[in-house]
């Protein structure tokens, strides 16, 4: 037996397996995909927002390694009830601490995919950033 | 299941020792390069198709060029510089025995085996391909042929045709007999593919490109450190490789030529050390190979490249390829067991020093992070052939290669790693 790799506790497998918020959304305010061209990891993120610009719902798609996906599945968790202001300033270390783990400095960019495909998505909704894929590399 | 030797020919034990970094433990803290305080698991490395470790005569060949001799080459006549002078030329005559080549006009030091195929492709391909010409590759080429034919081709309007890869992932020889035809005026195909294993039939492929008139270009990056090569038997016109995969430093890479060829084709980076005079209107260039060798060369990398050369041959190329051979062969069949783990490539028996594999339901990259936590090195990813990855249906493989130092133990350790990875995500 291993060493019980502390990359991947349970509750990480969980979410790889079982994803929150997986799907698309009928209308979503805006919609962006990204990659991470290390592991092919694949993310798509589509948002809800109401009157107020606050996250409504959220939703994925995608396709990839566990970190990536797992990450996805608990940083959408997070999203409801955020303005895109507070989207827009959460960082790596935010989503890190949502994994519970330590990531090796060559998995980060799996790990934070979710997150910058959603803030990019943010910024070319506001018109701010004229993104058409987001990539981690 | 196939059988294969059990018993190694190489004494791996005494080898081991000369590779200091063997010793290392892993498992802590990966900012601060060297052993540090959390590292406490003996490390299994099994990534030499990326790079093979470095023994401890090919370093201190180099420290002693730095420690004794180092000085610029060709410029000067004080007495360092001709020592360094005759180290740098007498590297090249030692690579030429190495694989067999008539002598030092066919060596052309380069920076890898990248740069030795983008020498040609520039040097020859830019100049001599047109509208109507072929290039024949195939589709388990590496990225550093792949990519270099194709833009080439691309520039110059010639075309490209990729010889298929079968099921049993073996090269598609009726296909090289179809597409190799009088319109081709180039063959480059990879020698031992670092995705599959697979080991290509060099020379027969070579007859099909000369019975047509086109030359020849092989990538030697996995067979030159891995098994007896040379060139004069595969009647290659060109051959590549990196001294890194090879017991050597980084930093250095050969292009093998036939030396006719070569002293047509022209200079592909201009510059200092490879004219033989110059005035404000021409110049004129060096002899082969010093008129490929623009600037100063890679002095030191040189020198550990001859120290590898060396070391290799006295331990015998047959028996460190009879020796990965069995490593990859028991890889093959342990790995195999596993109804969920997928092999890629020819059988255990017939092929190069390594294996390329996935696990059901579990991407690359996490079974070699898993393995990472063992401590066992293995590569994920599309090992630069994302062509051929496609072909696969996966975007990414686990790839555990082989070299001389490597044991059964740590293929075991391969494989519990391997095991677990499939429990963990079952
Ligand atoms: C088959 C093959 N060709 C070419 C290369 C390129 O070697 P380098 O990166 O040293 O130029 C490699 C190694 O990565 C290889 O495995």
């Amino acid at each position: 037996m291993g060493m019980g790799s502390d990359m991947y506790r349970q509750q990480i497998l969980d979410h790889y397996r079982n994803p929150r918020n997986y799907g698309e959304l009928p209308d979503p305010t805006f919609s962006h995909a990204g990659e991470n061209p290390s592991c092919g990891d694949e993310i798509r993120v589509d948002v809800t927002l109401n009157d107020d610009g606050v996250i409504e719902r959220v939703s994925f798609t995608g396709d990839g390694c566990a970190i990536s996906q797992a990450a996805a599945s608990m940083l959408t968790s997070e999203l409801v009830g955020l303005t895109v202001d507070e989207l827009d300033a959460l960082d790596r270390d935010d989503v890190l601490d949502l994994l519970g783990v330590d990531v090796t400095p060559m998995r980060v960019k799996c790990a934070v995919l979710a997150e910058k495909v959603a803030q990019d998505g943010a910024r070319v909704h506001r018109g701010e950033a004229a993104v058409d894929r987001t990539t981690t590399e | 299941m196939a059988t294969h030797e059990q018993t190694s020919p190489l004494d791996v034990e005494a080898l081991r020792a000369e590779f200091p970094v063997l010793e290392r433990r892993v498992g802590g803290d990966v900012t601060s390069p060297g052993e540090g305080e959390d590292d406490d698991q003996p490390l299994v490395y099994l990534d030499n198709a990326a790079t093979s470790q470095t023994p401890r005569a090919v370093v201190e060949s180099m420290s002693d060029y730095y420690y004794s001799y180092n000085a610029n080459v060709h410029r000067g006549i004080h007495h360092l510089s001709q020592e360094a002078s005759v180290a740098y030329e007498e590297a090249h005559d030692r690579v030429a025995e190495f694989i067999g080549a008539e002598g030092r006009e066919e060596i052309v030091f380069v920076k890898n085996a990248t740069e030795a195929e983008n020498l040609v492709a520039y040097a020859w391909g830019l100049s001599e391909l047109g509208p109507g010409d072929k290039v024949v590759l195939t589709q388990m080429e590496h990225h550093a042929s792949l990519v270099t034919w194709q833009q080439i081709a691309k520039q110059t309007g010639a075309e490209v045709e990729y010889l298929r890869v079968t099921e049993d992932g073996y090269l598609d020889m009726d296909h090289a007999r179809e597409a190799i035809d009088e319109s081709t005026e180039m063959v480059s195909f990879v020698h031992v593919s670092n995705a599959l294993g697979t080991i290509n039939p060099a020379a027969e492929l070579a007859d099909l490109a000369h019975e047509v008139g086109a030359y020849v270009f092989v990538d030697g990056a996995q067979s030159v450190p891995t098994r007896p090569l040379d060139v004069g038997e595969i009647d290659c016109d060109f051959l590549a490789f990196s001294g890194h995969k090879m017991c050597g430093p980084t930093g250095i890479g050969v292009l093998y030529g036939k030396e006719a060829i070569l002293e047509e084709m022209d200079p592909y980076l201009y510059g200092g050390e490879m004219i033989r005079s110059v005035d404000y209107e021409d110049s004129t260039w060096e002899e082969l190979p010093w008129k490929f060798e623009a600037g100063t060369p890679p002095i030191a990398e040189a020198v550990g490249l001859h120290a590898a050369c060396d070391y290799l041959d006295d331990i015998g190329l047959e028996r460190v390829q009879d020796h990965e051979e069995m490593l990859a062969g028991y890889a093959y069949d342990r790995l195999t067991e596993f109804d969920d783990v997928t092999v890629y490539g020819p059988p255990g028996d017939d092929r190069g020093a390594l294996v390329g594999f996935n696990l059901d339901g579990v991407h690359a990259h996490d079974l070699s992070s898993i393995c990472n936590d063992y401590a066992v090195a293995i590569r994920a990813g599309d090992h630069c052939t994302q062509p051929l990855h496609d072909t696969l249906g996966a975007a990414a493989s686990a790839r555990a290669s082989f070299y001389l130092y490597n044991t059964r133990e740590e293929v075991d350790a391969l494989v519990e790693a391997v095991d677990d990875a499939r429990q963990l995500f079952a």
